[in-house]
């Protein structure tokens, strides 16, 4: 092995079977003591790389790595029982709770990571607390990966997940048998969080790359998780997984090298991941078994036909799309979507007629859709809604963007 | 906010089938409606065939447009301030096109008299 690949196996080990390790670890100890699971799988790593440095690496550096993780995870529990019995004044050789039943197989490691999706997912805990939670605990994000991801300081992330750990620990979450009826309870809010740690990925405010992708991926990653597992392999998971599947075939496509937006229109359809979609295809087809139509079905069914390459009736598709989705959630996102569709169908007064009946005046998005679609007929009036936008929104990219707009409409239209 | 129940009435081919384009069209308008946050009830459609006037206990006609010359084949709830309002939003509806029409009654709710 050359010096280079070493030097790189270690983080790259970390991240991959951190979360494996902790997920195993918490559902034995209990989110009682989720520390404990932590400072197990850290000193583990901590021995591995004092150890590898000397030793050189071991053949299977992963088993080895799950013998040193087992054999102090074993070490703690008897101190543990030792420590509780004492306190009940029992006899710790009257029960020996299957100290050694240590597995990390793959079907035990996929089962402790399902349980700790729903044990994160406290319908209690806000979205965003859960979100920064989830990278935490389920994919072993630094502090500082996650304040990057959030455009926030590692000391509100720190306090948020401080916040986050104690009701996680108070809540009396049954994770060692995952049951259910505790399925059925927080199955809306472990899609909703994946959802949201999607996004918060693909239509990040970070501009780091890198973490735009990873969170992306790790969405998709514990989505996968549930779809493999009887229990949880519903029609709105497939439906989710589709979404993603669909989104991330463009992630390449999205952003240039200097980590700039590229939308749509613009994208180089080469770049698409073709892999991907089809993947999508299939649980698109999977999530239609049975007759239920979820807001993830249809975002997956809109986010299909913008995959697919022009088709006469695309548009029609997705605004019908849109028209049911929006009886689902009338999100501001969807409606200026429908619009957008309207305008592609119907035209842009057509659209304009309708967008204006939405009023959404303090949306940027709203001034930037109005702008695009009057900048044909109106400039005057597209570069008012264009500065509109301007002073809504926070992006500084989306501002400069904006910008640029208004220039190309001056220029055509010079007085 | 009012409520008014608009009530969809057909005179021609009970039996004809919608084409997709009308199919769409009227799914435009009730976005349209649902996007203004101005949709309280999506409602039904009603069959035309599968329908039986029941007058009492004992005297049952078919169909159910033998006592009026049109039927009624759907209706939604939308909320306005007005009954003009509502007017303006049934106005929009596609269903003139083929010779139907819509009748807009508010819904009269409890509050309403005891205010």
């Amino acid at each position: 092995m050359s010096a280079g690949a070493k030097h790189e196996l270690l983080p790259n080990l970390f991240r991959l079977e951190y979360s494996k390790m902790t997920a195993v670890l918490y559902r034995r100890f209990g989110l009682k003591h989720i520390e404990i699971a932590e400072d197990i799988v850290s000193d583990t790593f901590a021995i591995a790389s004092a150890n590898w440095a000397v030793n050189g690496i071991p053949e299977n550096p992963v088993a080895w790595l799950y013998t040193v993780a087992k054999n102090k995870a074993r070490d703690c529990l008897k101190h543990l029982n030792v420590v509780e019995n004492h306190q009940k004044g029992t006899n710790p050789d009257d029960h020996d709770d299957g100290v050694h039943d240590f597995e990390f197989s793959h079907q035990h490691i996929s089962d402790s990571q399902l349980a700790m999706i729903f044990a994160v997912c406290n319908p209690g805990i806000s979205p965003e607390a859960q979100i920064c939670l989830a990278l935490q605990v389920l994919c072993g994000f630094s502090v500082e990966t996650i304040a990057n991801a959030f455009l926030a300081k590692a000391e509100t992330i720190k306090k948020r997940l401080q916040r986050s750990r104690d009701d996680l620990r108070r809540d009396n979450f049954q994770i060692s048998v995952l049951t259910q009826h505790e399925i059925m309870g927080r199955m809306d809010t472990v899609l909703k969080t994946l959802y949201l740690l999607f996004n918060e990925g693909y239509f990040s405010k970070t501009s780091y790359k890198q973490v735009q992708k990873e969170l992306c991926l790790e969405a998709i990653r514990l989505t996968l998780l549930l779809t493999e597992n009887a229990l949880t392999n519903t029609p709105q998971a497939n439906a989710l997984l589709a979404l993603f599947c669909f989104q991330s075939s463009r992630l390449d496509a999205r952003v240039n090298s200097k980590g700039e937006t590229i939308v749509y229109e613009q994208q180089d359809r080469k770049l698409w991941d073709k892999a991907l979609t089809e993947k999508g295809n299939y649980y698109l087809v999977e999530a239609c078994n049975g007759n239920e139509t979820s807001k993830y079905h249809l975002e997956a069914a809109i986010a299909y036909w913008h995959t697919t390459l022009s088709d006469t009736n695309k548009w029609q598709h997705i605004l019908q799309l849109y028209n049911q989705l929006i009886m689902i959630e009338r999100s501001p996102v969807a409606l200026l979507n429908r619009i957008f569709a309207l305008a592609k169908v119907n035209g842009h007064a057509s659209a304009i007629t309708e967008a204006e009946k939405l009023k959404l005046t303090e949306n940027s998005y709203y001034h930037e859709l109005l702008g695009y679609l009057y900048a044909a007929t109106d400039p005057a009036q597209a570069i008012t809604h264009y500065d509109k936008a301007i002073l809504l929104t926070k992006s500084s990219a989306e501002k400069k963007t904006l910008q640029k707009e208004i220039q190309q409409l001056r220029l055509k239209h010079p007085e | 906010m009012k409520e008014f129940a608009l009530i969809f009435r057909m005179s021609k081919h009970a039996d004809a089938q919608p084409t997709p384009e009308q199919i769409q069209e009227r799914t435009n308008w009730l976005a349209s409606i649902a996007a203004q946050n101005k949709l309280v009830d999506k409602g039904n459609s009603l069959s035309a065939t599968n329908a039986t006037v029941v007058n009492n206990r004992t005297a049952i006609t078919d169909g159910p447009y033998t006592e009026i010359k049109e039927f009624i084949s759907g209706y939604v709830i939308i909320k306005t301030e007005t009954l003009d309002e509502a007017v303006e939003l049934a106005k929009a509806n596609p269903i003139y096109k083929i010779g139907g029409s819509i009748e807009v009654r508010e819904v009269v709710k409890l509050y309403n008299h005891e205010r």
